[in-house]
C-alpha cells in the first residue's frame, strides 16, 4: 500500500484531570474511506477538533500528515495542512451565494472591489467536477440541505484539502440525496482524497467503509478491514458488549380487530401534502417511511393540528374529531414527538423537571392553576427511573444532557399525557447505539400496552426492526403500504422501490 | 465544544463529573440568582463613605425606596415581558396616560374615589392592545410598543387637552406620600414601596408557582416548542403585554397620587428605558427565558441607589447621565457573559 497521508500516534486530550482522548493511534492512506464509529462522548468529536487545530493535544503523541510532523496552533491550522471538516450542522451563511460562502474570509478583491467574477469563474468547474445542478452565484438559502452538503464540499476542494472529515453527513439528507453523496465520495476516493467517515448508521458503514475505526471512552477499541465489517462486530466493539437484540419487537399486532386507533382521510395542506391517508391500530407500530421532502413530517404536522389542512379528516376509534392545534391532539389523545428536538421541542434552558411536566401542568395543578410541585417532582422522578435519563438531578438544565438522553426526556413529556396514539418523527435521530435500543424497547412496550405508535423514519433497518407494517409516501402521496407476515420480514429494497417511484418502472 | 468536552468527560468519570457537574450548575444558579446583590450592597456601603456617613438614614432610606418604587413596578412589568423574548417601550406613555385618565376621573362627582381601579384598567386595556397586535398580527414586539410610545403618548396629552391636571383632594394620596407604620416612632414604610414589594411578591407567585409561569418562561425558551407542545402562546403574549400595562397603569397612579397632578407630555419619559436597565441588571436574559424577578428588584434598587448616592456625592447632573448610561451598557455586557455560561450556546 502506499504512504499514509495522515498518522495520529499516541494523541491523547485531557480537560483537566479528565481524559477525552488516551493515546489514538489511526492511520488513514490516501484514496481510502475510513468510517470512524463510536457512541456519542466516545471521543469522535475531539479527535476532530485536535484535526482541525481547535483543540491542541496534550504533549507526547505525535500527527504526520504526509510523513511530515505537525502541530497546529489555532482553529484554522488543520485546514491549512489539507484537512477539511464538514460538520453536523453545516456552516454556510445562507443569505450569500454559494462562491461567496467558498471565499468566505478570503475573497478576492480588485482595487477594493469584490471580483465577483473572478471568484464565481473559479467555483464553477469545481462544482461542475462534483455534479451540481446549480450556478456559483446561487444563494444558499435557496439550496436543499444535499446541495448545500455539495458546497461544502466544494469548499474542501477549493482549498486543495488531501484529508476530507465528514461528520455524519447524512443526518439531513433523503435516501435519494444520500445516494448521490454515496458515489459523490468513491469518486473523490477514485481521485486520491481520504475520506474520514463519521456516522452512528451501519448501513452507511458496510456501503462506504474501507476501514472501520471504533472508539469507545476514549480510546481506540480495534479498526477492522473490509472483509471484518460485521455490524454485530462494530457494536460488541461500540458498547463494549454484546448486544443480542438491537431491535426490540415483542408486541403481537395480529390480535387486532375493531376502528383503527387513529384514522387519517385523504389529508392535504395545498403544498407538500397531496392527500395523506393512514391507519394505526391500537397496540401496533406502523412506520412512514419515504425520502426526505416527501411529506411524511408535514403529514404528522397536518394530523395534530400544527398547520393548517385543506382536505381531509382525522378519525379516532372511528370518530371524527377536529383539532387545530397541538393542544387540541393532546386533549384528543395524540403525542407527537419532533424530529428537531432542539429547535421543537425541548428547552434547553429549562430543567428536566419542567421539560418532563410541561404538558401536563395545568391537569395537575390546583386551583385553576398553582402548580403542584410535588406532583412534578414525583412525575419527573418516576421518569427518570422508567427511561433510565442518565442526568444527576431532574433539576439540571435539558440543554446539558447527551442527546439520548434529551431525547428520552422529550419522549416522557408526551408519554405523561398517557396518549392513545404516538407519532414519533424520527425518534433515534442523533442518539447513540445504547439510546436507541433502549428507545426502541420503549416503543414495543408501549405497543405490548395498546398505544397506536406511528413512526416516522428515514433508518430503514429500524423500521423494518420494529414496525409491523410500513407505510409509504412520495411526493405528498401515498405511495404504498407493505405488511409484515409471520414468514415475510419487511423488505428494504421494496421500501425503497415504492419511496423513489421505481417499482413503476419495472412494472 | 462545551457539550463534547462534557460527554467525554462522563464517560470517563462518572461520578467525578456527576459531582462536578452539580456544583458547576449551583455555583451558576447561585451566580444568577444573587446575580448584583453584591453590586447594591458595594454601591450602598461605598456610598454611604463617600457621603459622609449620610447614605444609612432613616430618612435617606425612605427616599431612595420611594424614588424606587414606581420603577419597581414598571420593571416587574417588564420582567414579564421580557421573559418570553419581547419588550415594552410603551410603559412610560401607558404610565402618562393612565395617570391622566385616574386624575380626570378623580375630579368628577360620586365616581371620584374610582379614579385608582381607572388609572389601573387603562393601563391594562392598553397593554391588552400591544398584545393583541403582538400575539395575533404576529407583529414585532419592538415595533409595536416603538408605535405605542409614540401613539399613547399622544393619547396621554389628548386627554388633558395638553395640559397639567391637578386635584390636590385626590382620594388615596395616602399611597403616594405617607407611610406604613409598623413599629410607631421607630419604623414606617412609604406606602408606595409597600405597594411595589407586594407586585414583586405577587410576580414572584405567578412566575414560580403557577402553570401560567411556566409557560411563560417555555416560551421565552423556545416559541416553536411552546406551540408544538400544547401551550398557547398568543395568550401568554397577550397576558404578558396585559400585565406590563396594567403595572404601568398602576405606576401612574402611584405618581399621580404622589404629585396631585399629571402632565401628559412629561410625566413618565423615558421611564422604560429605566425599567429594561432595571430587569436585564436583575439578570433577566434580553433573549427571554431566563431570569427571576428578585434580580429585577435589586436592579431597580441599584438604578435608585445609584441616583441617590451621585447627588449625595455631589456628582454634577451631566455626569449622572454619563455614568448611567454605562451602568445601561455594563449590564447588557453582562447578560452576554452570563449568557455563554449557559445550556443554549
Amino acid at each position: 500500500m502506499n504512504d499514509p497521508i495522515l498518522e495520529m500516534r499516541r494523541v491523547s486530550k485531557s480537560f483537566f484531570s479528565i481524559k477525552a482522548l488516551r493515546g489514538v493511534d489511526l492511520t488513514v492512506y490516501p484514496g481510502e474511506i475510513h468510517a470512524l464509529m463510536g457512541e456519542n462522548g466516545a471521543g469522535k468529536s475531539t479527535l476532530m477538533k485536535i484535526l482541525s487545530g481547535a483543540y491542541r493535544p496534550d504533549p507526547g503523541g505525535e500527527i504526520r500528515i504526509g510523513g511530515k510532523p505537525v502541530s497546529f496552533n489555532g482553529p484554522h491550522a488543520g485546514r491549512a495542512a489539507g484537512i477539511s471538516i464538514i460538520y453536523q450542522e453545516l456552516s454556510l451563511a445562507p443569505n450569500l451565494s454559494v462562491a461567496q460562502n467558498i471565499y468566505l474570509g478570503r475573497e478576492v478583491s480588485r482595487f477594493g472591489m469584490l471580483a465577483r467574477e473572478v471568484m464565481e469563474a473559479a467555483i464553477g468547474p469545481i462544482l461542475e467536477r462534483l455534479g451540481a445542478d446549480f450556478a456559483p452565484s446561487t444563494l444558499v438559502a435557496g439550496l436543499s440541505m444535499g446541495q448545500r452538503q455539495l458546497v461544502e464540499i466544494a469548499r474542501a476542494l477549493h482549498a486543495r484539502s488531501k484529508i476530507l472529515i465528514m461528520d455524519e453527513p447524512t443526518t439531513a439528507l433523503s435516501a435519494g440525496e444520500s445516494e448521490r453523496l454515496f458515489g459523490l465520495i468513491r469518486r473523490l476516493r477514485a481521485e486520491g482524497l481520504a475520506i474520514i467517515y463519521i456516522s452512528h448508521r451501519m448501513d452507511e458503514v458496510y456501503a462506504l467503509g474501507d476501514r472501520v475505526t471504533v472508539l469507545r471512552d476514549g480510546t481506540l477499541v480495534g479498526s477492522l478491514d473490509k472483509p471484518e465489517i460485521r455490524a454485530d462486530t462494530i457494536v460488541r466493539l461500540m458498547v463494549g458488549r454484546d448486544v443480542s437484540s438491537f431491535y426490540k419487537k415483542e408486541h403481537d399486532p395480529r390480535a387486532l380487530h375493531g376502528p383503527p386507533m387513529l384514522a387519517a382521510v385523504n389529508i392535504a395542506d395545498g403544498r407538500r401534502v397531496k392527500g395523506g391517508s393512514l391507519t394505526v391500530h391500537a397496540g401496533e407500530v406502523v412506520g412512514l417511511a419515504g425520502l426526505v421532502g416527501a411529506g411524511r413530517t408535514e403529514l404528522a404536522h397536518l394530523i395534530i393540528g400544527a398547520a393548517a389542512k385543506i382536505a381531509g379528516h382525522v378519525e379516532i376509534e372511528g370518530r371524527t374529531v377536529d383539532i387545530r392545534n397541538p393542544g387540541e391532539a393532546l386533549e384528543a389523545g395524540i403525542a407527537y414527538l419532533t424530529e428537531d428536538r432542539k429547535a421543537l421541542g425541548l428547552f434547553l434552558d429549562m430543567s428536566c423537571l419542567d421539560n418532563i411536566n410541561l404538558a401536563v401542568l395545568g391537569r395537575d395543578a390546583r386551583l385553576g392553576g398553582i402548580l403542584d410541585r410535588d406532583k412534578a417532582r414525583d412525575r419527573a422522578s418516576k421518569a427518570f427511573a422508567a427511561l433510565a435519563i442518565r442526568a444527576t438531578d431532574i433539576r439540571v438544565a435539558a440543554g446539558g444532557l447527551s442527546g439520548g438522553n434529551q431525547q428520552k426526556v422529550l419522549l416522557s413529556r408526551l408519554l405523561a399525557t398517557t396518549p392513545k396514539i404516538l407519532i414519533l418523527d424520527e425518534p433515534t435521530r442523533g442518539v447513540d447505539v445504547g439510546a436507541k435500543s433502549e428507545i426502541y424497547s420503549i416503543i414495543d412496550n408501549l405497543a405490548k400496552s395498546g398505544t397506536a405508535v406511528l413512526v416516522i423514519s428515514s433508518d430503514l433497518p429500524e423500521i423494518i426492526g420494529i414496525c409491523d407494517r410500513v407505510i409509504v409516501m412520495r411526493a405528498g402521496l401515498l405511495a404504498g403500504e407493505i405488511k409484515r407476515t409471520a414468514t415475510t420480514p419487511l423488505d428494504q429494497e421494496q421500501i425503497m422501490a415504492l419511496a423513489t417511484g421505481m417499482e413503476q418502472l419495472d412494472a | 465544544m462545551p457539550d463534547d468536552g462534557a460527554s467525554a468527560k462522563a464517560a470517563a468519570a462518572p461520578g467525578l463529573v456527576a459531582a462536578q457537574e452539580t456544583r458547576r450548575q449551583r455555583t451558576r444558579l447561585l451566580i444568577r440568582s444573587a446575580g448584583m446583590l453584591p453590586v447594591l450592597v458595594l454601591l450602598c456601603i461605598g456610598f454611604h463613605l463617600l457621603s459622609d456617613g449620610r447614605f444609612f438614614t432613616a430618612q435617606n432610606l425612605g427616599i431612595v425606596v420611594q424614588q424606587a418604587a414606581v420603577n419597581t413596578v414598571l420593571a416587574a412589568g417588564m420582567t414579564f415581558v421580557i421573559l418570553t423574548g419581547g419588550i415594552d417601550l410603551s410603559v412610560g406613555s401607558i404610565l402618562a396616560a393612565s395617570a391622566m385618565a385616574g386624575l380626570i376621573i378623580s375630579k368628577l362627582p360620586d365616581v371620584g374615589a374610582l379614579w385608582l381601579p381607572a388609572a389601573v384598567l387603562t393601563g391594562a386595556i392598553f397593554g391588552i392592545l400591544n398584545g393583541g397586535l403582538i400575539a395575533l398580527l404576529r407583529l414585532p414586539p419592538f415595533i409595536v410598543t416603538l408605535g405605542s410610545l409614540t401613539a399613547v403618548r399622544g393619547v396621554a396629552r389628548l386627554l388633558g387637552a395638553d395640559t397639567t391636571v391637578f386635584n390636590s383632594e385626590i382620594p388615596y394620596a395616602f399611597i403616594g406620600n405617607g407611610s406604613l407604620t409598623l413599629v410607631p416612632g421607630v419604623l414606617s414604610i412609604p406606602w408606595l414601596w409597600v405597594i411595589a414589594l407586594l407586585v414583586i411578591l405577587v410576580s414572584w407567585l405567578v412566575l414560580r408557582r403557577t402553570v401560567l409561569g411556566v409557560h411563560i418562561y417555555a416560551v421565552g425558551g423556545n416559541e416553536s416548542a411552546a406551540r408544538l407542545a400544547g401551550i398557547k402562546v398568543w395568550a401568554v403574549l397577550i397576558f404578558v403585554y396585559g400585565v406590563s400595562g396594567l403595572l404601568a397603569g398602576l405606576g401612574g397612579a402611584m405618581q399621580a397620587a404622589r404629585l396631585y397632578a399629571a402632565n401628559g407630555l412629561q410625566l413618565g419619559q423615558s421611564y422604560e428605558l429605566d425599567a429594561i436597565t432595571a430587569v436585564i441588571l436583575g439578570g433577566t436574559s434580553f433573549v427571554g427565558g431566563i431570569g427571576s424577578i428578585w434580580g429585577t428588584l435589586v436592579g431597580a434598587l441599584i438604578i435608585a441607589v445609584l441616583s441617590n448616592g451621585l447627588i449625595l456625592t455631589g456628582v454634577s447632573d451631566v455626569w449622572q447621565y454619563v455614568i448611567k448610561g454605562l451602568v445601561i451598557i455594563g449590564a447588557v455586557a453582562l447578560d452576554r457573559y452570563r449568557l455563554q455560561g449557559s445550556a443554549r450556546t
